[in-house]
């Protein structure tokens, strides 16, 4: 079976500043894989690099065997039609209202008609927890949290092939951070999209992942099995897991 | 030689910028001409620059209209007294020709470019540029070519609006003040008026009107860093379009009225 996504040897750099150093990871189709490590490390740079957003400097990333690695977004139309992609500011659009934001690549993409649309997009709304009272408020009266979910049910809206979530939970409560947990794995289970996530909440990486891969200095240091992450017997992950401050990976502080 | 590579400096600087922003413009055009097109956000583009300026435009033509009369009025007295004709003629025809489009045009660029950099700055700053994309959404189809079409065609509207207000404001300083005949001073300003110096007036504005949604647009989406990106690109927007405005006004004059 060939991968749903396929990233070889992929670099990036800013200026002199190595972000992604060689990331080689294949994605199987509904499979749900998730990307754990630092701050800053380049796990939103390595999406917008699958996505297109940026393009990478060197390597080859497949989708569906095609590859995009140096097509930029705006153009390769019919890769786009296959993802959704919560972006880890939510990148709502402040001048159409919430449901027209969750509705919008039904819209562009399938032309439903606005109110066909409308009704889609409430009940995607319903299913990130938001009732249908939010739907004309603009996205600038909603908290950080509920933007987070206008962008999950944004992302969503169209059924996708793959979806990409960049911190999913961050912002949210412990228990909708596990209803949006749920729902991601009913993606996956239910609809058989492809999933690749990222997060920092372990408990939310162990429940959605099937593999988890841990990111550190452009390289993935580690690829493995959710239910492995515990004992990974890799210094660096022990430490990332568990949340120590002493160990192997050195923050950057002064003390 | 230290100053010599400065001024290399700033003439590279300068020529990659007009490069981007040549091909930033044929990208547009070349938008322009191919669907899909976004017909709603044309319409709520021309309400904004069309029906929202009004208000800026209007004043400025009443008061430099009002100037106008008055200051030809004291300025021709010096050669002959109070010259009825040449006050309604003066009045007409600087501002059909000149002073309608590029004030217009000025306001404008002050008003609309500003806000098209700053929103579409704000939308690339938030990825909000990247969302469009990822939703196969071509942002030059939906922000800038809506915006382009928009200056393109409310801009003369506009300015024909200015052109009517300033001539009343020319009226009315001439009448209630200058003491002038009213019936004649109207007959004067329609006997002076020329269709050519109205359209050539008309074709400036929507010269000017492209100009400051591109320079708008493309200041917007090259913008970086955050609020004080934005507010950077906000401000070329305006510098930028303005200085365009009144060397494109010599160019388009030297074309129509140059001997
Ligand atoms: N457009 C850009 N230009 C220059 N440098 C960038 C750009 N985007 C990201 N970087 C750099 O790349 C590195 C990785 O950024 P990235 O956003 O991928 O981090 P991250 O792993 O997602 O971190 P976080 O968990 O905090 O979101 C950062 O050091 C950042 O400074
Ligand atoms: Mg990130």
């Amino acid at each position: 079976m060939t991968a749903k996504i396929s990233l070889t040897d992929v670099r990036k750099s800013f200026g002199p500043k190595k972000v992604l150093d060689g990331i080689t990871l294949d994605i199987a189709p509904k499979e749900s894989v998730v990307v754990i490590g630092g701050s800053g490390t380049g796990k939103s740079v390595l999406l917008k690099c699958v996505l297109g957003i940026l393009l990478a400097d060197f390597g080859a990333i497949k989708v569906d065997g095609e590859e995009v690695a140096q097509v930029p977004a705006s153009d390769r139309d019919a890769v786009n039609r296959k993802f959704g992609m919560l972006f880890q500011g939510s990148a709502l659009f402040d001048s159409l209202p919430v449901w027209e934001n969750v509705a919008f690549g039904l819209l562009q993409r399938e032309h439903l008609s606005r109110a066909e649309a409308k009704d889609r997009a409430v009940a995607t709304l319903a299913k990130v927890g938001l009732g249908s009272d939010v739907a004309m408020l603009s996205p600038a009266e909603l908290s950080g949290g509920m933007q987070k979910r206008v962008g999950l049910a944004r992302a969503i809206a169209g059924e996708p092939e793959i979806v990409f979530f960049d911190e999913p939970t961050t912002g949210l409560d412990p228990i909708m951070a596990d209803v949006i947990n749920d729902l991601i794995v009913a993606c996956v289970r239910k609809q058989g999209i492809t999933a690749l996530s990222i997060t920092h909440d372990m408990h939310s990486a162990r429940k959605i992942a099937d593999r988890i891969c841990m990111l550190y200095q452009g390289k993935l240091i580690w690829v493995g099995p959710s239910s492995e992450v515990e004992n990974s017997g890799n210094p660096y992950v022990d430490q990332f897991v568990h949340g120590a401050a002493e160990g192997p990976i050195k923050m950057q502080v002064h003390r | 030689m230290h100053f010599l590579s400065l001024i290399g400096g700033v003439v590279l600087t300068f020529l990659g910028h007009l490069g981007r922003l040549t091909i930033f413009a044929g990208t547009s055009l070349s938008h322009c001409l191919r669907p899909p097109f976004y017909w709603r956000r044309v319409a709520s583009q021309m309400v904004d620059i069309g029906y929202f300026s009004l208000p800026v435009v209007g004043l400025t033509a009443i008061f430099s209209g009002m100037v106008l009369a008055l200051q030809s009025y004291t300025g021709f007295a010096r050669f002959s007294a109070g010259s009825e004709t040449a006050v309604a003629n003066v009045v007409v025809v600087s501002l059909t020709r000149e002073l309608g489009p590029v004030l217009a045009g000025l306001m404008v660029a002050g008003r609309i470019g500003a806000s098209m950099a700053a929103e579409i700055g704000t939308m690339r700053v938030t990825e909000q540029i990247d969302a469009l994309t990822t939703l196969s959404t071509n942002p030059f189809k939906y922000l800038v070519v809506p915006r382009l079409i928009a200056g393109l065609l409310m801009l003369p509207v506009l300015v024909l609006v200015a052109d009517i207000i300033g001539v009343f404001g020319g009226f009315l300083v001439s009448v209630y003040k200058l003491g002038f005949n009213a019936a004649s001073y109207i007959n004067n300003s329609y006997d002076f008026m020329q269709a050519f110096d109205v359209i050539s007036g008309l074709i400036k504005a929507s010269a000017f009107g492209f100009v400051i949604a591109l320079m708008g647009c493309y200041n917007g989406y090259y913008s970086k860093g955050g609020a004080q990106g934005v507010g950077a690109a906000t401000t070329n927007a305006v510098v930028s379009s303005s200085i365009l405005i009144l060397t494109l006004n010599y160019i388009i004059t030297e074309l129509f009225f140059g001997t």
